[in-house]
């Protein structure tokens, strides 16, 4: 380091150091942070949830210069914007169909975690800065999906704020007036959502993506083999299975980034409905306060934690219920009681658990989709209990569980 | 940074690392974890089991609406597009606007001039009295109160019908107008849609329907199929024509970007797998010392 004062004084990157940590910056967390060498496919994601919210943001700031946050014109602002504005309907299709992705994304970073165990020590509040990530997406998602005010839009957030309403003692009804601005969602609601949507929470979001990633350089990268990389390090105190996030990974998840756009785009220019899960067919029906749709369901991302809410036949037990399934996964790292971080060291009963878990949750998913049955709801009873039971069967097994060794050095 | 060596694996892993393990080894597995494991797969795999058998009983068990018909269109038929489009000036426009769409965007998308557009497909006048203006909204001519009071309710904007309710909705829709003395106002109800408010509007062209009724249960009479009792100006296969046209023509309307989207999605595609062959032949040149 003391060699960089020397160094520092030349040039324009001379000149911005001595005022500014540009080199030291880059150093810390790119060209000299040392990521394992075995990231398998499971590793992309981290990189494709930030370019994912790059094209978030970027799309919704041209969107905001046509929309229009008012209970009359908002429905055919987006219309005017998918015909009239040049090349809206790329910048609304984007923006659609990246919400959707970034949860593809993001439910498939969660799993790596699961999998690899990255939630363990030392990576406990990186976990948690995650967690915080994908709460603060959720709300985002939803508070969005309001905007185009299409009948979806509509009683979707009429159904989920009404489960506010279930909360004791008056505060529920109290809570939900105040979420409303307005005995009903309305323009006030319309318009509160908006700000919340396009300021408040993409705030909140890149803070705690900053949070996220300079807690992961702290304590460095998890891998498959879930063995800590900084405990064979060579004379200069590089970990042997380390390499330099720039270029090595930086190839890599330009790689990774091309195919996740071929993907995007093919759903952006060829099926941007995704037949109905991405843009639902009754979003295209302007917002009506008088007529209530056959059938609300939330968009696909948050059908799981629907189908837990409806799986419970109270209504206050279902919403905590829902807001448990949440909160239980903050925990995880206190859950799970085995040092060994990989699945692949890890018991039989582990991956059985784990899978089932996976399981449970995608048929939840497709429930929360569906018109509830008498069968479908006994299903959905039974993968709740999958789903919770997970969290049980995990702080048993993960004590007592019988491990393979662990191997010195990472695989390939 | 943390210190790593704060959570070394168990002393065993690390007696079994010392012997050499330095890849995976299958290392046999006690009998107590065979058998909690065997418990566990055997549970989940029943739950999962259970779960599939119950969907599929329940998907037999629910019953089906009216099956639909999906119309034969060709969205990149001009010739289609623009005689749907005239059809729902003339039909469907009296009542219905269409007020997302423009007129200019219509001719250019369909191939017709500004003059073909302001002579046969323009019927409506402006706030000021003067002819609707070529760039303006396909809107109509009806208020939405006078829509409540002739129909009960304001006859829906058809712009977006298409992404709605789906193209093979319209054209059943459409098709499955019958006489039904009990609908006081208009006299016809839909299969399709029951109840629906709109009158049979193009049964000068299809003629009037009667339902054929099934046999009796539960004190009814289920309507099993529709048949022509008075024909009128088209034949049955014209009738199904005009309908397609019009279908095709809501259709485009719904979504008018979707020939051109798809074009320049191709040009994307080709561009984005150039772009991955030079992003492969880069990686595996830095990659090459990893080992």
């Amino acid at each position: 380091m003391s060699a960089n004062i020397e160094k520092s004084s030349a040039g324009v990157m001379g000149w911005i150091d001595a005022r500014f940590p540009l080199t030291k910056l880059l150093e810390e967390h790119v060209t000299k942070y040392y990521a394992p060498k075995n990231f398998n496919f499971w590793y992309y994601f981290g990189a494709l949830a930030m370019l994912v919210l790059v094209i978030q943001i970027v799309t919704g700031i041209f969107l905001t210069m046509n929309y229009k946050p008012d209970g009359a014109l908002a429905f055919s602002s987006v219309e005017y914007i998918m015909r009239d504005v040049n090349f809206g309907w790329l910048i609304r299709y984007m923006h659609s169909t990246g919400a959707s992705m970034f949860f593809v994304v993001v439910y498939l970073h969660m799993f790596r975690a699961l999998m690899y165990g990255s939630y363990k020590k030392p990576r406990e509040l990186l976990w948690v800065f995650g967690m915080l990530i994908y709460v603060a997406l959720m709300a985002e998602a939803f508070m969005g999906y309001l905007l185009p005010w299409g009948q979806m839009s509509y009683w979707g957030a009429q159904v989920i704020i009404s489960l506010f309403g279930a909360i004791p003692f008056g505060i529920g009804d109290a809570l939900t007036l105040w979420l409303k601005g307005d005995y009903i969602v309305s323009d006030a609601t319309l318009n509160r959502f908006f700000a919340l949507h396009v300021i408040a929470v993409p705030l909140v979001l890149l803070f705690l993506v900053v949070a996220h990633i300079m807690a992961l350089h702290e304590v460095g990268s998890n891998n498959p083999d879930g063995i800590d990389i900084k405990a064979n390090k060579n004379a200069a105190g590089i970990p042997k299975d380390g390499i330099p996030f720039h270029p090595y990974y930086t190839v890599k998840d330009f790689m990774g980034a091309i195919v996740f756009l071929i993907v995007f785009f093919a759903i952006v220019f060829f099926a941007p409905e995704m037949g109905g899960y991405f843009l639902e067919h009754a979003n295209f029906v302007p917002a009506d306060p008088l007529k209530t749709p056959e059938h609300i369901a939330p968009v696909w991302y948050f059908t799981p934690f629907y189908a837990i809410l409806r799986a419970v036949p109270d209504k206050l037990g279902g919403v905590m219920a829902m807001g448990g399934a949440i909160l239980v996964l903050f925990f995880l790292p206190w859950i799970d009681r085995n040092p060994i971080r990989s699945i692949r060291y890890r018991s039989l009963a582990y991956k059985v658990l784990l899978f089932t878990f996976v399981i449970a949750f995608i048929i939840l998913g497709y429930l929360g989709m569906q018109v509830p049955t008498p069968v479908g709801t006994l299903v959905a009873r039974i993968c709740s209990l999958a789903y919770f039971g997970f969290f049980v069967g995990l702080y048993l097994v993960s004590k007592y569980e019988s491990t393979k060794p662990l191997p010195e050095r990472v695989t390939l | 940074m943390i210190a790593s060596n704060r959570h070394r694996p168990t002393r065993q892993h690390a007696r079994e690392q010392r012997r050499g393990a330095l890849r995976v080894m299958p290392v046999p597995r006690t009998v107590s974890d065979n058998k909690q494991s065997r418990v566990l797969v055997m549970a989940a795999a029943l739950l999962l089991a259970g779960c599939a058998l119950l969907y599929v009983s329940a998907s037999k068990a629910a019953g089906s609406a009216v099956p639909l018909e999906t119309p034969l269109i060709d969205q990149s038929n001009d010739k289609s597009l623009q005689r749907g489009a005239k059809a729902f000036v003339n039909h469907c426009m009296s009542c219905h606007t269409a007020g997302y769409q423009r007129y200019s965007r219509m001719a250019q998308d369909l191939g017709l001039s500004e003059d073909d557009v302001k002579n046969n497909l323009i019927f409506t006048t402006d706030d000021a009295g003067e002819p609707t203006k070529f760039g303006a909204l396909m809107t109509n001519a009806m208020t939405v109160d006078y829509g409540k009071q002739a129909f009960g309710v304001a006859p829906p904007n058809l712009a977006l019908t298409a992404r709605s309710r789906g193209i093979d909705w319209i054209y059943t829709y459409l098709k499955s107008y019958y006489i039904d003395p009990d609908r006081a106002g208009t006299g016809v109800n839909n299969l399709v849609y029951p109840g629906t408010a709109m009158p049979h509007v193009l049964w000068d062209q299809q003629g009037w329907q009667t339902p054929v009724y099934g046999e009796e249960s539960h004190g009814s009479k289920p309507i099993t199929g529709l048949e022509l009792e008075s024909p009128g100006a088209l034949s049955p296969d014209q009738y199904d024509d005009l309908i397609a046209d019009i279908t095709n023509f809501m259709a485009y309307m719904s979504d008018p970007i979707k020939e051109t989207r798809h074009r320049v999605g191709m040009l994307v595609m080709l561009f984005l797998f150039g772009l991955l062959a030079i992003a492969y032949a880069l990686k595996k040149e830095y990659w090459k010392d990893v080992t």
